[in-house]
């Protein structure tokens, strides 16, 4: 054995094969089954891709590192499904590139923070998060509410989006600073229909940050923490069920 | 036996007319990495006291989600990378006896590098993040990273191919895994998607579940890889040298290397047990972290070891006795991983504060001690020095980062455990005891504790770059 490792030890490219190969075992089998197996990712209704403007928001959700405090990922423990609501189901992340799930909660689990606050307690609580919470830690983000949303090439964030595998058509690409525009109650009267269309009729139409006349990161960012976790259709989901 | 005759050969090899290394670049390596460290340092203070005071956040740019990445990266990247650099480049020469290849590229990745730092660390503050822990730079940089990485992996291989030793030293097989692996890991993970090549902003290819598995294989092993097994190429090197002593086993060594590299990959799924990954992976996960705790004890034990018979230097050299207690955390800091990797105990800290406080164990304790150690040994060598300005200065650091070291994990052991005990708490009707904002409260006085452990670190730190500059100040020269 000693004498056989000698060859490693005095061939610099052979050693670099072998760790190679070392290292590549254990990576291929817990990764590639992932892609593979159907029971990856259980099959729920409801899951769509976001909205561009809840895009827009998630862009931002990500640019201020929200993910380092708060986790997007319940898991299965009793007390987390009372605190949170029902455990997260791995396809309502299938959109997220990347994962938000985190790993660490100096603030709340989000994962199912949709309709749990109204627009204008994000609203304050975002400007001025002692407001309504006096012993929270968490940052103001009240430039926020001053800044427009980053909305004139949205379209190609969803091009991007469409070649790592999400499923945006054609028409949600052309379509998507209008319907942008559409969701935060900022666009021509008869733009929302397309929007629900293309998106579903749950799709929430609202100007979330209360300030008509433009749309702020506010209003982006709102949108996505509004539809968090509310995608998924929890009534009809059965796990011992396999379709 | 033949660890005995290595080290033998290399010293006498270095008595022997030495072949002229290529020293300027390893000084470069080695005042960026204390430059970086104290960035760091300086910047996990910050966001310690922004945790404890939250006034300390001023929007838009110095906010704690801005700011985290910011000192994860420059103590990991800058801080380790650039410590990483210095030791291997040197290590690679004296034990191959030869010079390093590629003078030019060498510089090449010494300035790249750098670049790479800067154009990550700007993008942080600036909200250009791809948000994916511990890989957080957009594209362009991680392209820029990649060049730098295969110029880096080309110089380390040529300088191997042209050694004038028969073996290979163990060191370098460390430090060999750690580049390549690194390289595979980067790619990997790193594939994304611009928006457009004039934009900032890209999108990773994978997402959700498989996203979830890819980056904590990827991030565990940048602990295992970037972190472990190249700081234990400086263990295999340095301890022996500055011990004056052969390392332990060499079989032990060989056993050590291969099973290390081997299970370190699995382990990745225990940062995600019970989420929407699936149960088998998890399950591999768990049973290889567990695994993983007999090659690390293994490492330990060989390095520790190299010691015996010479266990008075210990009383003596203080330089020894930073890379002796960094092994000490390692010990203990890969302990208390496979421990945390069992789902039963993971369920209680996982997201908590227990997390912090083990990744700062082996950060502080071990990556950074090493680090100093060979930091220690190689300026007065670098520069023609007989020997540092001052050992007593050294004493003073290492006794300041410990005990800066035990309030940062008493604290955060404290806090998290708290914290997991609080949230799943139940009152005597069957209702959740607390709600989310009191298990905030109740972290305040460990936050603060855990900020005068990293004011104590940063402390001997800087005693460190004192040191350092009157060492390389001082006129006095090897006779």
């Amino acid at each position: 054995m000693l004498e056989k490792h000698k060859k490693l030890e005095k061939n610099s490219i052979l050693l670099l094969i072998f760790i190679i190969i070392t290292i590549s075992i254990g990576g291929l089998i817990e990764i590639v089954p992932l892609f593979r197996l159907e029971t990856t990712i259980e099959p729920v209704k409801g899951i769509r891709p976001y909205t561009p403007l809840e895009l827009a928001g998630q862009d931002v959700y990500i640019r201020e590192g929200c993910y380092g405090c708060h986790s997007q990922q319940i898991r299965a423990l009793r007390d987390e499904v009372e605190r949170y609501g029902h455990y997260s189901l791995a396809a309502e992340s299938m959109y997220d590139h990347p994962f938000q799930w985190g790993s660490k909660r100096t603030g709340p689990d989000l994962a199912r923070v949709g309709g749990k606050y109204s627009d204008s307690w994000h609203v304050q609580h975002m400007i001025n998060p002692q407001e309504y919470v006096p012993e929270s830690i968490m940052p103001s983000y009240s430039h926020m509410a001053t800044s427009k949303a980053s909305l004139d090439d949205i379209g190609s964030h969803l091009e991007a989006l469409r070649v790592t595998g999400v499923p945006y058509t054609d028409s949600m690409i052309e379509n998507a600073y209008t319907d942008a525009m559409a969701q935060a109650n900022e666009g021509e009267a008869n733009t929302k229909d397309g929007l629900l269309k293309r998106y579903g009729k749950n799709t929430i139409v609202r100007d979330f940050d209360g300030k008509a006349g433009f749309v702020s990161e506010l209003d982006a960012i709102i949108s996505y923490l509004q539809v968090l976790g509310t995608m998924a259709d929890l009534k009809d989901y059965n796990p011992d069920v396999v379709e | 036996m033949l660890a005995t005759y290595l080290l033998g050969k290399i010293k006498m090899i270095e008595a022997l007319s030495a072949p002229q290394y290529n020293d300027e670049i390893i000084k470069k390596f080695t005042i960026a990495s204390v430059f970086w460290a104290i960035v760091g340092f300086l910047a996990g203070v910050f966001i310690a006291l922004q945790m404890a005071f939250p006034d300390l956040n001023f929007e838009p740019y110095l906010t704690f989600g801005r700011l985290r990445p910011l000192h994860t990266s420059a103590v990991i990247f800058a801080f380790g990378g650039n410590v990483l650099f210095a030791t291997s480049y040197f290590v690679v020469q004296r034990t191959c006896r030869t010079r390093l290849w590629g003078g030019g590229l060498a510089n090449f990745t010494f300035w790249g590098y750098q670049a790479f730092i800067v154009m990550a660390a700007l993008g942080y503050v600036f909200g250009v993040t791809q948000g994916k822990e511990y890989a957080e730079p957009e594209w362009y940089a991680d392209l820029w990273l990649v060049l730098v990485w295969v110029s880096y992996l080309l110089v380390f291989l040529m300088t191997l191919a042209k050694r004038q030793e028969p073996h290979i030293y163990v060191a370098n097989w460390f430090f060999l895994a750690f580049i390549v692996t690194v390289a595979v890991l980067h790619l990997v993970n790193g594939l994304s998607v611009p928006v457009s090549l004039t934009s900032l902003k890209s999108y990773p290819l994978w997402s959700g579940v498989q996203n979830a598995m890819i980056q904590w294989w990827y991030g565990h092993n940048a602990v295992g890889f970037f972190l472990t097994a190249g700081f234990l190429g400086i263990m295999y090197y340095f301890v022996p040298k500055r011990a004056n002593r052969p390392v332990y086993s060499y079989r032990l060594s060989i056993l050590h290397f291969w099973s290390l590299i081997f299970l370190y990959i699995w382990a990745g799924p225990h940062h995600l047990h019970y989420t929407s990954l699936p149960d088998w992976a998890q399950t591999l996960g768990m049973t290889f972290s567990i695994i993983l705790w007999m090659p690390s004890w293994g490492g330990m034990i060989n390095g520790l070891m190299t010691l015996s018979g010479a266990w008075h230097k210990l009383r003596e050299d203080p330089v020894l006795k930073f890379m002796i207690v960094s092994l000490a955390f390692y010990g203990m800091v890969t302990f208390e991983g496979p421990l945390m990797a069992i789902k039963e105990v993971n369920a209680l800290s996982h997201y908590t504060e227990w997390t912090i406080g083990h990744v700062h164990s082996g950060a502080l304790g071990w990556v950074a001690f090493i680090s100093f150690g060979a930091i220690y040994y190689l300026v007065p060598k670098l520069w023609g020095k007989e020997e540092l300005y001052s050992l007593k200065l050294v004493n003073l650091h290492l006794w300041i980062a410990t005990i800066g070291i035990v309030f940062y994990i008493a604290a955060m052991w404290v806090a998290g455990i708290m914290q997991g005990l609080m949230w799943r708490s139940y009152d005597s009707l069957g209702f959740l005891e607390y709600s989310f904002v009191e298990t905030v409260m109740a972290m305040h006085p460990f936050y603060i504790i855990r900020a005068l452990g990293g004011v104590l670190f940063l402390g001997g730190a800087l005693i460190m770059v004192f040191n350092i500059y009157k060492t390389i100040k001082t006129d006095e020269r090897i006779a």
